[in-house]
Formats: C-alpha cells, structure tokens, sequence
C-alpha cells in the first residue's frame, strides 16, 4: 500500500474546485470551468473503477486501508473500503460527471458556483463511504449539507427557501443526537474507530439508546416514514443536477449507515427494534405509494416513489439475512441509477415547457420518439420489471423478508404492485394520451448530450438487469462477514426460538 | 527584582499608555499617530510575553498574581485579539469621526486590566483589574458621543456593571468575612466546610463574573450595547473581555472552590443551558447584526460555560479551545461588517446584506464560511469547538446538557441560515465599496483562513492548550 488512492479520491474533487475557484470569471471561460469539472470527475471516476479492479472481492478485511493521526490522541483519520462501500463510491463517481454535463442546459447563472459545489459535494459523499473512524463519518456526513442546502437555495425553483430550510434543519436535528451517541461510543470503549468497534463489540445495555440515537439520523436521512416529508419539497425545488445527486447518492448514505454502524456496532439492538424498522417500512411502502398515485407534480411523483423504494430497502437490511441485506444493497444502487435517470428526464421536459405538472403533456410519443424510448427503460426500471436492476434488488429484499415474515413479505409485495400502478400511470399520462397543448407540440427530441447521459443510465440498468453477478460479488463476501462477525444469524436463530 | 521581571509586559503596557497620554497631549493631531503607536506596543507586547520562560510557575507579591502558563496563553489570546481589532477597526474609526488621543488609550488601559485579571490569585487584585477594564470600557461604549445611541449604551453597560460589581464586591466581602483572606490558595485552605456565608458569596461572585461575559439571566445589558456602540468598541465587547473574564472564571472554580464543586456546579449548569437556549431563540428576530451577533455571543458563552461546569480539567481545556476558535470566528464577522461601507457609511441591517454575493462573492464566501462556523456545521473550526466542549461533558454523564446543546445548535442553525439565505438567495442591491485597508484584509482573511483550514490539522492548538495545568 504505497500510493493512497482513497484519499486521492476524495481530495481529486476538492482541488479541481480550488482550481475553478481560482480561475478568473468571465463569461467565456464558464465552459473551460466546466471542462474542467468534467474531467475531474471523470478521472475521479476511471480511478474508482481501478480501485474495483485491484479490489480483492475475496477478501473479508478492509482494504486500502490509510490511517493518519488526526486530533492526537482521539480520533485517527482512517479509511478503508470494504466491498459494500466500493460499490457505492463507483456510484458516486459514476453520477457526478453525468450531472456535470448536464448543467449547460438546466443552470443558467452562476455556473461556476454550482460547479464547485457539486464537486465539494463529491468530497463528502466519498468521504462519507470511506470514512472508518465514527467522527470522520459524522463530518463528512454532516459536511454534505452546506453544498446541498446551496444548491437547493440558489439555483432551485420558486419555494427554495423554505425548501433549503427544510432540509438542513431536519437533517441537522436528526445528527445532532447521532453526535452524541458517538462521543459516548468513545468513553464506553475509549475508540472511535470502526474496525477496533467490530472487534471489541459494545456492551448490550448500552445498544438500544446509542442504537436509536444513530436511528434518529439515518431515519430521517433515508427518509422513513414519518420523518420523510423534507424530501418532496427538496426535490421539487432542487435543479436537475441538485434533484439527482440526492436522489442517487445522499440518501443512500443513510442506508450504508444503517449496514455499516445500526448492523455492525448494534447487533443486540437492531434485532430488539426490527418490529419498529418493519412497521415504518411497510409504511413508508404502502403509504407513500398511495400517495405517489396522487401527485400531479412529475417530481413530486418520482420523489414519493424515491421513499417507497427506500422503504424496501430499511426492510430488506433489517431482515438481517444474507439475500435481505445484499438485496437491499442492490436495490441502492439500482434506485441510485433509476432515481437519477428519471429525474434526469423530467429535467429534460422540463427546460423545454418549464412545468413539472403532469396534465400539461401529453402525447410526447408522436414529437419525441428517443425520449418516449429511454424513459420506458427507467420507468420498468423503477417498478422492477425482470431484466432491470430493480428487479433483482426488490426481488432478494422480498425473498430475505419471506425468510423471516410472511405476513411483512406479503404487504411489501404488494408495494411492487402499486409501484408498477403510479409508475405506469405517469408514463400513460405523459408519454401517451392526446396531443392537446400547443406548447409541447413545439418541443424538440433529445439533444446529443442529453441522449449521452441517458443512455449512459440506461446500459447499467439493463446490464445488471440480466447480470447482477459483478454486484453481487463483490458485496457477498463483505455481507456473509458482516452477519457472521455479529452471529446475526444465531441472534436470530435464538429470537425464534430454534 | 526578580518578581518585576515577570511583569514586564504589564509594566510596558503601563509606560506606555503614560507615555502615549503625554505625547497625545503635546503634539497637535496625533491620533492616528497614537493609534499606530498603540497597535506597535501591543506587538511589543506579544513579543515580550512570548519571550517568558514558559518553565516559570510563579505567584508573586504575596501569592497574588499568578504567571502561569494559563495566564500566559491567555495573555498571548487577549494581546493577539487586541491586535487584530486594532488593526480591522483603524479604519472605522476615521471615518465614524472617533479618531481621538483617547481612543487607543482607552483599548490599552482597558488591556491592561484585562491582563491583570487573567493573573490575579488574590479578590482584590481581581476586582483592581476588573475595574480597570471597566471604566476604560464604560468611556469606549459612549464614545461616540454625538450619538444617541453610543450615550446610551454607555451609560446603561456603566448602570448595570457598578450593580454588578457592587454584587462582586459584596461576594468578595462574605468570603473574606468566612476564609478571613483574599488569597485564592489560602481561601481553599481555609474552607473546608460548606458555610452558608460562603455559598453566598460564590454566588455573588458568580453573579457578577456572568454580568461580565453577558450570561443569561444577567445579559440584559449585551445586545444594547453591542447595537449602540461603535462597531470598533462592539469587536473590543464581543471578544476581549470574554477572555479575562473567563480566565478568572476558571481560577476562581478551579483554585479556591474546587473542592466546593457541588456547590456550584449547579448554578453553571443553570446559567449553560439558558444562554445557549435564550441566546439561540432570541436572535432569530433580530434585524440589526450587531445586535444579533449579541445573542449569538450570548449562546456562545453558554457553550463555554458547559465545558466549566464538568469540573474537569478537560472541560476547562475544552473551554478554552471553545473561546479560542470563538474569538476567531468573530473577529471574522466584524471584519465583514467592516467590509460593508457605501459612501463613508457603514451599513448594520441584515437586510443591507441582500444579494452580496452577486457583487461581492470573497466577502460573501467569506461570511458563509464564518456563518456556517457559528453554527457549528463541519468540517469548519466552530463544529470543532463544540466538540470538544460535548466530548468533555458526555463524559461526565451529563446528557442533559450535552443533548439540550446540541438543540440548541439547531434551533441557531435557523438564524445563521437566514442571513446566508439573505446573501445568498436574495436580490442584490448596491455595491458596497471594494476597496479596504490592508489591515482589515489581512485579518479577515486570516481569520477565514482559520477557520476553513482548521480540520486539516486540529490537534496544533488542543495540544498547546493541553499543556495548560490549573493547580
């Protein structure tokens, strides 16, 4: 282990925003800044996918593992990847330059602030999935709002205040007691570092209050149901780019939180909550799926569906069984791909008739044949159609969960129906039906870099669809250890009486 | 001989305002004259402390004055700060019309008091330096005295600081009437029971400590005066007398009623938890930036103040980082507020702020790092200090505090978003003047630099201040 690729990976972003920063303004040079942006992030992403490559998917430790003494004495800067968080930063990598080529059209001012935002936004979020030391974690994870609560406040849409507001608050309030828990941590074990925390385990009669505390922070950042409601208003509001990195990465934090940590420090109490994570699960499932049915907003529509999938996926990790977890892991980075991909393509009709409301389309199929293509693609992949990669993820989240419940297994199902329902629904109302209002009778098909980016989204969406095996591969062995080391299994077994 | 050495800083601050006074007087319009030579002698100063052995423990003249190395770090804090604010405010104070001989007189005598309050082990020598800062400071508050304002302020911070004093005093004569001596040392020695007396007289003097770092229930004073007076005096209010203050906050616990801990935890927890709440809930309506920066100040002191009551020496450090990274994060914002002049006018509204990141996107960049700071959002210096200070009380067990805290950063997270929705989301107005003295530029920008960079290397000053030994 000679040259520190991870904290190249989380530093690369950082110095091209330094570098754009520094750059003169001028008009002209907003399209070098954003070159600039473009190949940072690329690069940032071909030097991801060698860390996949060198990665040894064989083996349980984490690797690349960079340590440094940092505040002396108490925490020590430490990251590693194990093969769940690599699959994570890929997807980080992977959507950041998508969203770099697609601020020509959606960010009309200010482009070089939004461009240094989302790549010190990039920062936190690799960060965040590396990180190894529980304050390390917290900073990156708290870290994240400032460049999101911008991107939000400046270039969003007509109720971004409030919308901003929202978002950094609850967030905020939600971490404030995950800050404590972790400072407890400290003095009941004397570390904060994670793989020490692995080894040394935490004394069952603390787990429960640490366990809910780090609860109230991933919760609301998952969203879950009842603490979900900052998510339509922050979508809504958010512009395209802004929309697709929450979507596709933020809340995915919240979920790794839940694997890494709730799971992994938290045996004991993560097993004596299932029947609470279960019960706002099938919630969050049902309900807003409901409520997804009945948004006349196209965002808002796709943001409701965001929590639903979410739902599926707190399940499928508290299932705590080798298919729930893997399924739930898949089913990130499948929504991560299909979230992102479907708000990429409201954002696409969206510059062209500037409405999100639903009932002002209408028969797109005749005017605009490529996007009526690639948006089918998204939307079967949204509802789970085999042969997309959200097929895969909801189906082991489903298996894992007949595992254990019936009863839970047989409403999340009925989720997938619903599912199909709204996201079939909007794309009748969209794409089919009469072509009646005038203005989007004028609209253009795709331009060359919009059908770029989608098509980029598409080919993984379908690969993995029929080909899951890579994923799934390279989470197995980091999974079978995660239940093994905490015996989840035998925890289980105990619980059910066998 | 020997014990003179020590002092030398002291004695050259003294010398030097008697100096500067007679100059002043004889030689017609020097005052920017005396102001520069004023920001020189602080620099003298600096230099003279940092040259002190740092092996010396000492208490001379009879155990009454301390150099120690809390008292010099503090010194080093108070003499630094002392700089920077002259050096952000020269300009400020030419073009409000307060450019006078008094002026920088004032800011040295009143250093000076401070300097003598950081060391003293002994009632009377506290409530000497305690005075001295105070009537220099009562002057600076009313010093622009054409202003309606300004007078008021004065008058009112000189009202409420004699009550207060006259509780200290009264404080300082129960102890001695129990302990039958002013020494610190020796009133530990001399207390070993609780007497009801006693307790009373704690109190007193807790009463009158509060008054002076604007803790709630005694802050009543803060936000008129930080509104009313200059903005140049409000950065001297908002930073420098916080560290005496709580230098003689942490001797005065710490030394003589350490032992006594019960007795007195309470009452700081009490006075923690309602500045950080009222600070916080109070500046969400406020216009004026001072006067918001007030409250702010208010809830800031009240983290302090959680780190003290753990009676922990690593809450007493975590206090200390606290006011460290404090001290810069305000220096910051005055800057900025330095920063907003039209026309020979200085502009205080947060309204005045709107849309300054269209115009002026450094000063704004700046402010949002030093706002988001405030608040207490990583990877910047303020989350930092706040850490340090819920590291040092979690591990007393005292959840209370720590999660009623940690609320409270969220509930002022709210304010500190409003004004960076104001620059940020807001129409832009006109353009303030881009133009500003190199001083003020420098200091902003080391402050932000600070601040910004702080997480790259945090042990740097945890590990100076875990030098700091209180017994």
């Amino acid at each position: 282990m000679n040259f520190p690729i991870l904290s190249s990976l989380i530093l690369l972003p950082t110095i091209g925003a330094l570098f754009i920063f520094f750059v003169r303004s001028s008009n002209s040079q907003y399209q070098s800044s954003k070159y600039v942006a473009l190949f940072i992030t690329l690069a940032n992403f071909i030097l991801s996918l060698y860390l996949w490559i060198v990665f040894d998917k064989s083996i349980v430790d984490f690797q690349f593992v960079e340590e440094r003494e940092w505040i002396s004495g108490f925490v020590n800067y430490k990251v590693g990847v194990d093969g769940i968080s690599i699959l994570f930063i890929l997807l980080t990598t992977f959507i950041t330059p998508i969203c770099v080529i697609t601020v020509n059209a959606t960010i009309k001012n200010r482009l070089k602030d939004f461009l240094i935002a989302i790549l010190i936004l990039e920062t936190f979020m690799i960060g965040v999935f590396c990180s190894l030391d529980l304050v390390v974690f917290y900073l990156f994870f708290e870290a994240g709002l400032i460049p999101m609560f911008l991107i939000i406040g400046i270039w969003g849409g007509e109720r971004r205040v409030y919308s901003a507001f929202k978002f950094f608050l609850y967030t905020l309030l939600g971490s404030v007691l995950m800050l404590v828990a972790i400072i407890s941590i400290y003095w009941i074990t004397g570390t904060t570092d994670v793989i020490k925390l692995y080894e040394l385990g935490i004394d069952a009669k603390y787990q429960n209050l640490l366990w809910l505390a780090f609860f109230s922070s991933f919760a609301v950042k998952t969203p879950m149901w009842p603490v979900h409601t900052w998510l339509p208003d922050a979508h809504v509001e958010a512009p395209t780019a802004g929309s697709v990195l929450l979507a596709a990465i933020l809340l995915k934090m919240a979920g790794y939180g839940f694997i890494r940590f709730s799971l992994g420090l938290f045996p004991d109490a993560s097993l004596y909550f299932v029947p609470l994570v279960y019960t706002l699960s099938l919630i969050a499932i049902i309900y807003t799926s409901l409520v997804a049915l009945m948004q006349e907003d196209m965002k808002k529509l796709i943001a409701y569906s965001s929590v639903a999938h979410m739902g599926f996926v707190t399940l499928g990790i508290f299932t705590m069984t080798q298919q729930g977890i893997e399924g739930s892991i898949f089913q990130m980075i499948s929504h991560g791909l299909v979230s992102a991909a479907l708000f990429l393509c409201v954002g696409v009709v969206y510059d062209r008739l500037h409405t999100r409301l639903i009932n002002r389309y209408g028969g797109l199929v005749s005017i605009m044949p490529k996007y009526a293509i690639v948006f089918m693609v998204f939307t079967l992949g949204a509802l789970g159609l085999p042969g997309t990669s959200g097929f895969i993820g909801e189906f082991l989240v489903l298996m894992g969960a007949f595992k254990k419940s019936i009863i839970v297994a047989t409403i999340a199902s009925l989720g997938v129906i619903l599912g199909a329902a709204y996201m079939l629904w909007l794309y009748k109302r969209i794409i089919f039906g009469k072509l009646i209002n005038e203005d989007v009778k004028k609209m253009a098909d795709l331009k060359r870099f919009e059908i770029l980016t989608l098509w980029l989204l598409v080919l993984p969406i379908i690969f993995f669809g029929f080909y899951p095996e890579p994923l799934i591969n390279s989470i197995e062995v980091s999974v079978a250890n995660l239940i093994d080391i905490n015996d989840l299994d035998k925890i289980n077994k105990l619980a059910l009486g066998e | 001989m020997e014990n003179l050495q020590l002092i030398i800083p002291e004695l050259f601050i003294s010398i030097m305002i008697m100096f500067l006074l007679i100059f002043g007087v004889f030689k017609k319009n020097s005052s920017q004259l005396v102001y520069n030579l004023t920001t020189v002698s602080l620099v003298a100063a600096l230099a003279l402390i940092i040259n002190l052995d740092t092996q010396i423990q000492s208490s001379l003249f009879n155990n009454s004055y301390n150099i120690d190395s809390l008292a010099r770090f503090m010194k080093i804090l108070l003499i630094l700060s002392g700089i920077f604010v002259m050096l952000s405010s020269s300009k400020y104070i030419q073009i409000s019309n307060i450019s006078k001989i008094e002026y920088p007189i004032l800011i040295l005598c009143s250093i000076l008091g401070m300097m003598v309050m950081i060391s003293s082990n002994d009632l009377i020598v506290f409530y000497m330096g305690l005075e001295l800062q105070s009537l220099a400071l009562y002057v600076l508050a009313s010093f622009n005295r054409d202003n309606l304002l300004s007078t008021e302020s004065g008058l009112k911070y000189f009202v409420l600081s004699a009550l207060s004093s006259g509780l200290l005093l009264y404080g300082c004569s129960l102890i001695y009437g129990f302990s039958e001596t002013t020494n610190f040392n020796q009133i530990m020695v001399n207390t070993k029971e609780i007497e009801y007396g006693l307790t009373f007289g704690i109190v007193f003097i807790l009463v009158g400590l509060a008054f002076k770092i604007s803790a709630v229930p005694f802050h009543m004073w803060a936000p008129d005066v930080y509104q009313g007076s200059p903005t140049s005096v409000t950065v001297f209010f908002a930073l420098l007398p916080k560290i005496a203050a709580l230098t003689v906050f942490i001797r005065f616990l710490y030394i003589p009623f350490y032992e006594l801990g019960d007795q007195w935890q309470m009452i700081i927890i009490f006075l923690s938890i309602a500045s950080m709440v009222f600070g916080a809930v109070a500046a969400i309506g406020q216009k004026n930036l001072k006067r918001l920066i007030a409250y702010s100040s208010i809830s800031h002191m009240g983290y302090a103040l959680a780190g003290l009551s753990t009676g922990t020496t690593q809450g007493v450090q975590s206090s200390i980082t606290y006011i460290t990274i404090y001290l810069v994060m305000n220096l910051a914002f005055f800057s900025c507020l330095f920063m907003l002049k039209r026309n020979d006018e200085y502009y205080e509204n947060i309204e005045d702020l709107s849309g300054l990141s269209k115009n002026h996107p450094l000063l704004s960049l700046s402010l949002l790092v030093v706002l988001f700071s405030l608040a207490g959002i990583p990877p910047l210096a303020g989350f930092f200090a706040k850490f340090y200070i819920f590291v040092a009380v979690i591990n007393e067990k005292m959840y209370f505090l720590a999660i009623v805290g940690l609320l409270a950063t969220v509930i002022a997270a709210f304010y500190y978003l409003r004004i960076i929705k104001i620059i940020y989301f807001d129409p832009e107005r006109e353009k303030f003047e881009s133009k500003h003295n190199l001083g003020l530029k420098f200091t902003l920008l080391a402050s932000t630099f600070f601040i910004l960079a702080y997480f790259i290397y945090p042990s740097g000053i945890v590990d100076i201040i875990s030098q700091i030994n209180i017994n």
